[in-house]
């Protein structure tokens, strides 16, 4: 592999990660709070609809991405209100808000199907952004930077700030936390809300950046990775990164080796790799037991409160 | 025209079912209903978006005489059958079904409604009353070939596919003899997808291409994910089932369209005369079912003067897309020279010419 072909790769590879990477932690954050929510996939195409509507509109990518962040934030509410106020069940839940959302998606984006829109161009000066070497680090647009610097704010959040160790207890024992006076309720709101607008951000990466239109279904199942990346990562963020970059390393792999003509990996092996991996992992969480590594206990509960 | 959702197909069901059977009597001045099952939104600017205009080209030569009904986002399988016995139930008297995997739905409804005239769509299957249509976009590709055997600078394309059936190797097989009449070491690298529809993978399998020395991407993909991937990179690509220069204008150079309204012309005309009769139909750029779209004004008028005459010649037989001699990849001869490949062995084809990596 060439300089220029490594350097492509890599920047290949970063488009293809950042979605997942934001809806995953999204979601992370979800399911630290003890929340399961399978309507990932939904939440990232209303996101991905509405960010292409407003910026096909304003001509403003980043009143698109939080237009898009809104949005998605609200059909989560609607997840948040059946499965926290009314106690329905949470995958059946999220089933169905990954199906609405499909529908909803398709129905808002009919008046915007064939539309074009600029994309957002990378953050810093083209001298940096287009050098043949330093594009890796200085080549890309906001929402790459952004995805990372939230890594950071939440792995931070959780670990060290007061409000994260209450978001975690909640999601590790619901009754004790709620025993102690902390809104199990309000704070798993809070979470969902989080975890809506991370994969409305995610879901609009699509629409905005990697292909700029809008067509029905755009998103084609990248939310299930997600998910699958949460469970991957064992529920840690800085896991969670390397975990997307590795998924995106393989997704762009299939097509790179393929494109080369090598078939020393059977491409379809590539293409099962992130759903193996996810697989091996939980196997091995199993296996640990240890504390930590696995799902917080509380996930997929409802909480009612006893008094 | 109506335009009915699913939904409010569903609704109207249990209405029709207490008529059963009234569109199929004698017509008198009454129109001929007429029905369309589409399986993506008209706006999809490809597949069913050409259908869409061939129902429009239906409109503007019957007017009254016909009533047209369409469903729009019909998955194929079980919902299908649903849809299309609503419509036979509804009285349309001839049924278009736009998809591959609408076949054994349309095949089973068909035996219910045998009054009914079904025309499926790029399937394999006919009955009494269900006939099969196709495109012969291979022809289409040649030209595309003869434009991008001038057009590349490396003399590599890249040809993003969905799955190796008979009408996909087609495609690349017919794209590279081509390309390949014009530059004798042009290489098509092909990279299979495994999907009709995925925007972000497609867009990321062009940047692949792209950057291991594809200079002009050929798709056969749904969406225009790869053509805006062209033209990002100032490269060339073409698109595909319509004009999709939009989403492209510096990149997209032509694309094959699916004319499928002079088909579906004459398929009423039939109907209407009452002399239709099932079977299987092939038309290709001859007839005028497969059409390029207009060149790119940047494609040199030697070039677009090639591009024509590969189109002429095929039109008229003297050189059809599968002229020999043809080998293939592995370097076996696979028709010797002054021969062409028959329809039985383009319906059966599984390997790949020379030039080709897949």
């Amino acid at each position: 592999m060439n300089d220029y072909l490594l350097i492509s790769f890599i920047m290949t590879v970063i488009g293809a990660s950042t979605p997942i990477l934001l809806a995953a932690l999204g979601e992370l954050v979800v399911e630290k709070s003890g929340v399961l929510n399978l309507g990932v996939e939904g939440m990232m195409l209303v996101g991905a609809v509405t960010g292409f509507a407003v910026t096909s509109i304003t001509g403003m990518p980043l009143v698109g991405i939080i237009v898009a962040a809104i949005t998605a934030t609200l059909a989560a509410l609607i997840f948040a209100y059946l499965t926290l106020t009314l106690t329905a069940n949470q995958v059946a839940t999220g089933l169905a808000l990954t199906i609405f959302g499909i529908g909803l998606s398709s129905l808002l984006g009919e008046g915007f199907v064939g539309f074009t829109i600029d994309v957002m161009g990378p953050v810093f000066p083209a001298g940096l952004a287009e050098h043949p070497v330093l594009r890796v680090v200085f080549g890309h647009n906001v929402v790459v930077y952004f995805s990372i610097a939230m890594i950071g704010a939440v792995a931070w959040f959780l670990k060290k700030s007061r409000a994260g160790l209450i978001l975690r207890a909640v999601g590790e024992s619901d009754s004790s936390a709620h025993s102690i006076g902390y809104s199990v309720i309000g704070v798993r709101y809070a979470a969902v809300a989080f975890g809506g607008a991370m994969a409305g951000i995610g879901g609009s990466y699509y629409s905005l950046v990697l292909t700029p239109m809008w067509a029905e279904q755009l998103t084609a199942g990248r939310g299930w990775i997600a998910l699958a990346l949460v469970v991957f990562s064992a529920w840690r963020p800085w896991r969670l990164l390397l975990g997307a970059y590795f998924f995106g390393v393989v997704m762009t792999l299939e097509l790179y080796t393929k494109a080369a003509g090598i078939t020393l990996i059977a491409p379809e092996l590539l293409a099962a790799m992130p759903y193996i991996a996810t697989i091996a992992v939980l196997a091995l969480i199993s296996l640990r037991k240890s504390a930590g590594a696995q799902a917080p206990a509380c996930l997929g509960q409802p909480f009612k409160p006893s008094t | 025209m109506t335009n009915f959702t699913r939904r409010n197909i569903l609704k109207t069901a249990g209405a029709a079912a207490t008529l059963p059977l009234l569109g199929t009597m004698a017509r008198g001045t009454a129109p001929l209903k007429v029905a369309f099952v589409y399986l993506g939104p008209i706006g999809d600017h490809g597949w069913t978006y050409a259908h869409e205009q061939g129902r429009q080209a239906a409109i503007a030569q019957y007017g009254d005489a016909i009533e047209t009904t369409i469903v729009e986002n019909v998955a194929e399988g079980p919902d299908s059958e649903r849809v299309i016995r609503n419509l036979a139930e509804q009285g349309n008297e001839l049924i278009f079904t736009t998809s591959f995997g609408y076949m054994n739905p349309t095949l089973k409804v068909a035996k219910r409604y045998k009054n009914v005239k079904f025309e499926h769509a790029s399937g394999y299957k006919q009955s009494k009353n269900v006939a099969s249509y196709n495109a012969r976009y291979y022809q289409g590709r040649a030209v595309c070939g003869t434009i991008a055997g001038h057009m590349s600078e490396t003399g590599v394309a890249g040809y993003i596919a969905s799955f190796p059936i008979p009408e996909v190797v087609q495609g690349i097989n017919a794209f590279t003899l081509a390309a390949r009449k014009v530059n004798p070491d042009f290489q098509t690298r092909v990279l299979w997808v495994s999907s009709w529809y995925d925007p972000a993978k497609e867009a990321d399998a062009a940047k692949a291409l792209f950057d291991q020395g594809a200079d002009i991407i050929a798709q056969h993909t749904d969406s225009p994910a790869a053509l805006q991937a062209a033209e990002q990179r100032g490269l060339m690509a073409f698109g595909q089932s319509w004009d999709m220069s939009s989403f492209a204008p510096t990149a997209h150079l032509t694309a094959i369209q699916n004319n499928w309204g002079i088909y579906y012309v004459d398929r009423i005309a039939k109907v209407l005369a009452g002399n239709w009769s099932t079977g299987s139909t092939w038309w290709g750029m001859k007839e005028g079912a497969v059409e390029m779209s207009p060149f790119n004004d940047r494609i040199p008028a030697e070039v677009q003067a090639a591009a024509i005459a590969t189109r002429d010649n095929i039109i008229d037989g003297s050189v059809p897309a599968f002229a020999g001699p043809i080998s293939d990849n592995t370097g076996t001869e696979r028709l010797a020279a002054g021969g062409a490949l028959d329809d039985g062995a383009l319906n059966g084809i599984d390997w790949y010419v020379e030039g080709v990596s897949a």
